[in-house]
């Protein structure tokens, strides 16, 4: 990319220095953005800046930096991995903003998620959700020949719109009241549709709903805002069908 | 001569019945005597998750290890095609067998064939279990479970979820993890490295690691230590790999004793969109199922700065159709990436860099129409889209190759451990099956027949030989690894120097993958082996690390990673140099077909080279396991 593209970016960044700590924004100056860079290595560019004055680093989370971890979690102007619709943090690229821009980068913000560092935030309660049912109960070598339950092509299909579910927390921050709502119902989907899962898939949704319930995540407004933030665009058609499901183990006391 | 040290107990007996024999022969554990026994499962992909799970229902004691903050996230979920099976649903000829000779032969005849047939035997039992957990594989109308064709292979026998494959494999072992780990039966510790392995008596008995989040230290003591920790491809700074995937685990069990077998061979995918900038922090690849449907070619005439819908169909050089008549675009990842880089190299490449070559799906949209193209590789499309800010639809692909996955790893035996006893190395971290190149949708296929049918075996018969005794973490060797932990955090904290760890980080990569990349050379490799040291040396004394290890400390950690890749970048310069022969994803310019394809020296390099450390700065010591091959010949690899 040549230099007449290259951009100045103001940031303003949350620092916080550990989860006692108070935290507050901090203001920041970065030059020679190429718009080819991943919103990810426009931040490597500002932690090489700040560790060569001598001054911490920002942190943030990421890994694979494909979209498929999970793992990167930043509110980028108010918006859950920010303007572009169903892309993750690390592969929303700097083409889509300006030279002279200001952007405010924060955690994800919910009770359930107490920020650890920075933008690094704590979503284990995410695994103790799934521990609390978010899986069919088989052990290794009881599996029947795999083509041994035909599953018809639109419900495999439907359960992997489901199953693409990254766990990355977007739905819970973007939701006012961080509800964990999306999650929990496209593990939920993902399972009743499914023989295998269908089995168990009453008790599954009580016993995630539950364990959601007390870990702090609030209740569900239909206000669809999990949707629209969601980077694989798992559907709140979902969250219709784990109520089902709920409301059935409920009522029968599964 | 095999070494002494180094006995593969291969059963005896003929191919197909040595693992049935083994498992048989293999003293069992009294399932109340099972929980006694405890096991520490380092990584949580699929190979550590699967066999933390499956360990775990048999009813051993187990602790679970990731760096990540969830288990979920470990690296294999970035697998995008498929994994093999030998089901032959689609009756076009497959079988174990077949499945074990593509996979021998893919490997250029460098993996061991007693491992590689129970590879091919377990397959077809992963998909079983996975379906019965709830992965959702694509399907046909019928319900039944749909394939495709990956490189390597003229049968289709790749099972796939769409476009995220090992996300769904990966989410199917984490959910057994976890349906253990809500029993209280696993101890799952988030954000945790491994910093060293404890060595007893002359066998693995813990682990020391560090809290990633408080900069803490524990001790674990166990009965049995598995590393499922990877491979090493981010030695390259450049690679498909995930920021955090690094060596650290297995160098450091190397350090401690165990053998790294084959260290150069690392494999370079075909299909990877190209480097755009200096500023660029990782590779992405395009699943190689893109090579069902996608042609790859260049234009005839170099320099050729035209557009690539306004060169016309006779100007350009389908090369690999072309080449490799019966392969195609289908052939094996090594075979694509060397001609790719040929290509450039003869001033053919496209793209503002001219390092690239074209994917093209124009014909695929022609002949089964866009929709069709779609539901195949929709959400490839998109990635490739949103990154080059190019549609794929319209103008072709614009690939190369980069670095991808290490053949590479830990020396294990039959039993997948090492030559520390006690010490087990299971999936990419191991070297064992996929000899100098892997097969693309295989990495899947090893990760979980490891971790799910190999390894519950075999660790009973190490434990049924050791039994459990008093040994915990008061043991002195417990004190002496803790200290020298953390006196690595402390030296590196020291230095005080003036450039960030990516610095090195990033020259390291340079120098791999100009000296120890596609193409390696006598000259070029003893370049690496004379300028690593000094790169090392440069780091140790000028590396900056701001703020200190009491805290999230995102520099400090990945400087030490960055330590153990500068000692490992030389151990494979070292080992590309020894074996003066190419085979696979190891191509020396000197050892060279006239038709530009690799040339093995089986009269001197039929061996797997397990290099024992002898001190950083000294030389390591080579030791040879002879390959016997009685089932499948030997020969010059040909996809003509």
């Amino acid at each position: 990319m040549s230099e007449s593209n290259s951009m100045n970016l103001k940031l303003k960044i949350w620092r916080q220095l550990n989860s006692n700590a108070k935290g507050k924004m901090v203001d920041y100056q970065v030059s020679g953005v190429s718009p080819d860079m991943s919103f990810l290595e426009m931040l490597d560019v500002l932690n090489d800046q700040l560790i060569t004055k001598g001054e911490d680093p920002v942190v943030f989370d990421h890994d694979c930096r494909e979209g498929i971890c999970g793992m990167c979690s930043l509110m980028i102007n108010g918006q859950a991995h920010g303007p572009e619709e169903r892309t993750t943090t690390c592969q929303l690229h700097m083409r889509k903003f300006k030279d002279g821009d200001t952007i405010i980068v924060e955690p994800w913000r919910a009770k359930a998620f107490p920020v650890l560092k920075d933008l690094m935030v704590d979503r284990s309660a995410f695994d103790d959700i799934i521990q609390a049912g978010g899986f069919i109960s088989v052990n290794t070598g009881n599996a029947p020949d795999a083509n041994a339950i035909p599953i018809s092509k639109e419900n495999a299909d439907f359960a992997m719109d489901a199953a693409a579910c990254i766990g990355c927390g977007a739905c819970v921050a973007s939701c006012k009241n961080a509800s964990a709502m999306l999650f929990v119902s496209a593990k939920v989907s993902q399972f009743s549709l499914l023989p295998q899962g269908e089995v168990e898939s009453k008790e599954r949704a009580v016993n995630m709903v539950n364990k959601m319930d007390s870990l702090g995540f609030g209740n569900c407004t239909n206000e669809a805002e999990c949707e629209a933030s969601c980077p694989k665009g798992i559907s709140i058609s979902n969250i219709a069908r784990m109520n089902r499901e709920y409301t059935s183990g409920a009522v029968t006391g599964k | 001569m095999t070494d002494k040290k180094l006995d593969s107990k291969i059963p005896n007996g003929p191919i197909q019945e040595k693992w049935d024999n083994h498992k048989f022969q293999t003293k069992l554990i009294n399932p109340a005597n099972k929980r006694k026994y405890k096991v520490l499962v380092v990584g949580t992909g699929l190979a550590g998750a699967s066999a933390a799970a499956t360990l775990s229902e048999l009813g051993y004691q187990v602790e679970a290890f990731c760096i990540q903050d969830s288990p979920r996230r470990a690296h294999s979920i970035a697998a995008q095609g498929g994994i093999n099976a030998a089901k032959n649903y689609t009756n076009d000829g497959d079988s174990i067998w077949r499945l074990f000779y593509d996979t021998v032969k893919g490997g250029d005849y460098r993996a061991r064939e007693a491992n590689v047939y129970r590879l091919a035997q377990v397959s077809a039992n992963i998909i079983d279990q996975c379906a019965a957990q709830g992965v959702p594989f694509a399907r046909d109308y019928g319900g039944y479970l749909a394939n495709r064709s990956f490189g390597g292979a003229q049968v289709s026998r790749t099972f796939y979820a769409r476009g995220q494959t090992g996300q769904q494999l990966l989410l199917g072992a984490y959910s057994s993890l976890q349906k253990e780990a809500s029993k209280g039966k696993i101890n799952i510790h988030t954000r945790c490295e491994l910093v060293d392995v404890v060595v007893v008596d002359g066998r693995a008995r813990g682990i020391i690691t560090r809290d990633i989040v408080t900069g803490e230290f524990k001790k674990f003591a166990a009965d049995a230590v598995l590393l499922c920790t990877g491979g090493y491809g981010n030695v390259y700074y450049l690679s498909t790999n995930a920021m955090a995937s690094n060596c650290s685990a297995a160098w450091r069990a190397y350090k401690k004793g165990a053998y790294f077998a084959n260290p150069c061979f690392t494999q370079i995918h075909p299909t990877c969109i190209p480097v755009h900038g200096d500023h660029q922090s990782k590779l992405t690849l395009m699943s190689e199922s893109l090579r069902n449907d996608g042609r790859v070619w260049v234009p005839k005439n170099k320099d050729d700065k035209r557009r690539p819908q306004d060169i016309p169909e006779e100007e350009r050089d389908y090369y690999l159709e072309r080449i490799y008549p019966s392969f195609g675009n289908l052939v094996p990842r090594d075979v694509a990436s060397r001609n790719a880089k040929a290509q450039v190299d003869q001033g053919k490449g496209v793209g503002s860099t001219g390092v690239a070559v074209y994917l093209d799906f124009k014909d695929a949209i022609e002949r089964d129409g866009r929709d069709a193209v779609e539901a195949r590789y929709g959400n490839l499309f998109e990635m490739y889209q949103r990154i080059t800010d190019d549609d794929p639809y319209i103008v072709p692909m614009r690939i190369y190759p980069a670095v991808h996955y290490t053949m590479g790893g830990l020396w294990v035996d039959y039993n997948l451990m090492t030559t520390i006893p006690g010490l087990f190395a299971l999936g990419e971290a191991n070297f064992s099956d996929h000899g100098a190149n892997r097969l693309g949708a295989s990495a899947l296929m090893q990760g979980l027949a490891d971790g799910y049918f190999v390894i519950p075996y075999t660790i009973g018969g190490f434990f049924a030989e050791n039994r459990p005794d008093e040994l915990d973490t008061i043991h002195p060797a417990f004190d002496e690894a803790m200290k020298s932990s953390r006196d690595i955090f402390e030296k590196l904290l020291a230095v005080r120097g003036t450039k960030p760890v990516d610095h090195f980080h990033r020259e390291l990569g340079k120098i791999m993958w100009e000296y120890v990349g596609m193409g390696r050379s006598e000259e070029g490799l003893k370049k690496a082996i004379e300028v690593i040291p000094k790169l090392r040396e440069e780091f140790w004394s000028d590396v900056k690390i701001p703020g200190d290890g009491t805290n999230v400390n995102v520099e400090l950690e990945k400087a030490a990673r960055v330590a153990d890749f500068l000692e490992l970048g030389e151990l494979m310069a070292r080992d590309a140099l020894d074996r003066r022969e190419s085979c696979g994803g190891h191509f020396r310019e000197e050892s060279q077909t006239p038709e530009n394809e690799a040339l093995r020296n089986d009269d001197d390099f039929c061996h797997v080279s397990a290099w024992e450390f002898k001190g950083v700065a000294a030389s390591p010591e080579k030791h040879a396991e002879e390959l016997n091959f009685e089932y499948v010949k030997l020969s010059q690899r040909s996809y003509k």
